[in-house]
């Protein structure tokens, strides 16, 4: 089963959320830089299926040149090829980004399957997988979290013909069954991604990577700026420490009539 | 022209609401539905009617009558094309978000998710904050990003503007008239291939206390320590009626399921009391459990910053803190029960008003 995995490098921050003086964007100079949990498990999931199953998995990221960090990280976890679109940025909207991976994707040979994150890490617009199946004319289904070959013979060499995918709704569980090839959007909790191993890391570090120039033009939705929300919580109330503070922890509860 | 709202009973008040306050003086409110053949329209219609929509268009196709997010998101934009609305608004769930984004990219428009503000480009309508329309065909919107942590303000330019409302929008106070909402069928054609994304099976949920719902989630992190460490946790959640939660070095460790892990990637609660034990307090853990009423938190570092956002900190370990704090529960318990006990007994003996040092001994004890 031939898989590509669609993953963003993102800006990992911790406590704050440092901006840059005119608010465009988050300010990223003293920041790392990491793919999103959804992303990192698809990584995960096509590795595993392609180690049943046979195959490849070749990973695409749409951003500056810097994103062979992300690609090499999901190499190191057992991806067979990177493809990186050098757009210069990742602040591209929903409509550009998928353009973007549309034109990565052309050159390479039809994947049976091509995964996503339900959602990027940082702009969360939920868009870009549906928006690129749809133009290669796939089945989508997004909030994945249970995937599962079904129907082929891998001993016969003929891989999967359809997958089971679910996904957890309010009401219960949703169950499709999806014919190959298709497109699916994942959520954490699919799998435990796997920390990259260190001889892993280091041939990931000299890997080949192919990379496509691409300028999409801009969608409709255009960003102006980023800001914080009010935030107006008042400092914490200090209840003590170690066990003696728990009277005043049980008097909070009883106030709360929890106990 | 018309704004559409893509809503169910639940979601229509608020979509109505904030759909009426983008759209222009002479704009209509109306609502789509995606029907079988048997959808009765009628109870659905008046409950919208109430909410100011004029009109509900049922589409049916025998494909529609159970969720399919393709061939639901196809007969959607088929309506965008026969109507020509100025707008479609959906709540942002993932299925309004993902109907939403499957229309889009049929219909070849942008779409803004998770929006909390609108302003439309009418300017017919002020909701006396100042910023009316524009009126230059394009609609300001704030987004969130990261889960809350960051607010996006964006334009959405198109001749049709999608956009999903998150639950936390702000709904400004422009008067609602009750209409008579008339039902208006219609049928679509949707490609028979698009049923391969109908939903194959389904599986109820366990009933129960489940993390989104409990009403106190005792949650831990790496300061927990390891698997074994949670039993504390499991004890005081029981006694408090509530669930454990957890963050995700803990989901990432093996010590909880994934299904426990609060936060950005995890599960967005809004408890009455959440307990933050050994969790540093990252952005995307906090922006899971930031809607709790009341946030108390346990960590031996004073200047983590859950220590700093939480209502309550105790400086302290988990699991000095913790079986103290259960100790005193049963504690209290026990005087209560006592003091119960010392009354009847005075009661019996002599009925005066002598109080008992148990009972002053159990404050505000519930
Ligand atoms: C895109 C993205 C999405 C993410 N999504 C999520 C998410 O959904 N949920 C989530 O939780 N995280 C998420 N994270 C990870 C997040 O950034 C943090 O890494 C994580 O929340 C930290 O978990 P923690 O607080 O348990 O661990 P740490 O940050 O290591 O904090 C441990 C805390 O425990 C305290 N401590 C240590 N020992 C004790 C003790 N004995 N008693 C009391 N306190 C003690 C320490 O002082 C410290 O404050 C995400 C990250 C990224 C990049
Ligand atoms: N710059 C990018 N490069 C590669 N894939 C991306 C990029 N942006 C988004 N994606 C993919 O599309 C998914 C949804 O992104 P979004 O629509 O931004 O929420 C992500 O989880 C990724 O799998």
């Amino acid at each position: 089963m031939d898989i590509v995995v669609c993953i963003k490098r993102v800006p990992a921050f911790g406590a704050q959320v440092p901006l840059t003086d005119d608010g465009s964007s988050v300010d990223t100079r003293h920041l790392g830089f990491t793919i999103g949990p959804h992303e990192e498990c698809a990584v995960e999931e096509a590795v595993r299926l392609t180690t049943a199953h046979g195959g490849r998995v070749t990973v695409l990221t749409v951003g500056p040149q810097e994103a062979d960090e992300q690609l090499r990280y999901a190499l190191a976890m057992g991806a067979h090829r990177g493809v990186l679109v050098d757009t210069g940025t990742t602040e591209l909207d929903p409509e550009a980004t998928a353009t973007a991976v549309l034109a990565g994707l052309t050159d390479e040979p039809e994947p049976d399957l091509l995964l996503f994150g339900d959602a990027s890490a940082d702009a969360g617009h939920g868009q870009v997988g549906v928006r690129v199946a749809l133009a290669r004319g796939l089945p989508v289904v997004g909030g994945i979290t249970g995937l599962e070959a079904d129907g082929g013979d891998p001993a016969e060499g003929g891989g999967a013909a359809w997958l089971r995918a679910s996904r957890d709704t309010p009401d219960g569980t949703e169950v499709f069954r999806l014919p190959l090839p298709t497109a699916v959007a994942v959520k954490e909790g699919l799998n435990l991604p796997r920390y990259p191993t260190l001889p892993g890391r280091l041939k990931a570090k000299k890997a080949a990577l192919r990379t496509v120039a691409c300028a999409p033009e801009r969608g409709g939705l255009r960003t102006h700026g980023l800001r914080r929300p009010a935030d107006d919580r008042a400092g914490a109330i200090a209840l003590g420490r170690g066990a003696d503070a728990a009277p005043a922890v049980v008097d909070v509860l009883a106030e709360l009539g929890k106990v | 022209m018309q704004l559409i709202v893509v809503a169910d009973a639940a979601t229509a008040p608020e979509l109505a609401a904030v759909a009426r306050s983008v759209a222009g003086r002479d704009d209509a409110v109306e609502a789509v539905t995606f029907a079988g053949a048997g959808f009765p329209a009628a109870d659905l219609a008046r409950e919208l009617g109430g909410h100011g929509v004029s009109r509900l268009h049922v589409v049916r196709h025998e494909l529609l009558g159970d969720y399919a997010p393709e061939a639901w998101g196809s007969a959607l934009a088929t309506v965008i094309d026969r109507l020509g609305p100025s707008g479609v608004l959906a709540p942002a769930t993932h299925r309004g978000t993902e109907v939403l984004t499957h229309a889009a990219a049929r219909a070849g428009l942008p779409l803004a998710t998770n929006c909390v503000r609108l302003a439309g480009d009418g300017g017919s309508v002020d909701d006396g904050s100042g910023d009316g329309g524009s009126g230059d065909g394009v609609w300001r919107v704030t987004r969130t990003r990261s889960g809350g942590v960051l607010l996006e303000d964006a334009e959405l330019a198109a001749p049709v503007k999608l956009v999903t409302v998150a639950a936390a929008v702000e709904i400004p106070g422009v008067p609602v008239q009750a209409a008579d909402c008339e039902v208006v069928e219609s049928a679509v054609d949707v490609p028979p291939e698009l049923g391969r994304t109908r939903v194959a099976e389904r599986v109820a949920s366990e009933t129960g206390l489940s993390l989104s719902t409990a009403p106190v989630v005792v949650s831990g992190g790496r300061g927990v320590g390891g698997a074994d460490g949670f039993a504390v946790l499991e004890q005081l959640a029981e006694r408090l009626g509530g669930v454990v939660g957890c963050s995700r070095v803990a989901t990432n460790n093996g010590w909880r399921p994934h299904r426990d892990q609060v936060g950005l990637t995890g599960t967005k609660i809004a408890a009455d009391l959440y307990i933050a034990c050994g969790i540093s307090g990252a952005t995307q853990h906090w922006v899971g459990c930031m809607d709790s009423a009341v946030i108390l938190a346990i960590n031996t570092d004073p200047e983590a910053p859950m220590m700093q956002r939480a209502t309550y900190a105790v400086e302290g370990d988990v699991h000095e803190v913790l079986p103290a704090v259960l100790e005193e529960i049963r504690r209290r318990g026990e005087s209560a029960v006592a003091a119960r006990a010392d009354r009847h007994a005075t009661e019996e003996a002599a009925p005066a008003g002598s109080s008992s040092a148990a009972s002053s001994a159990a404050p505000s004890a519930g």
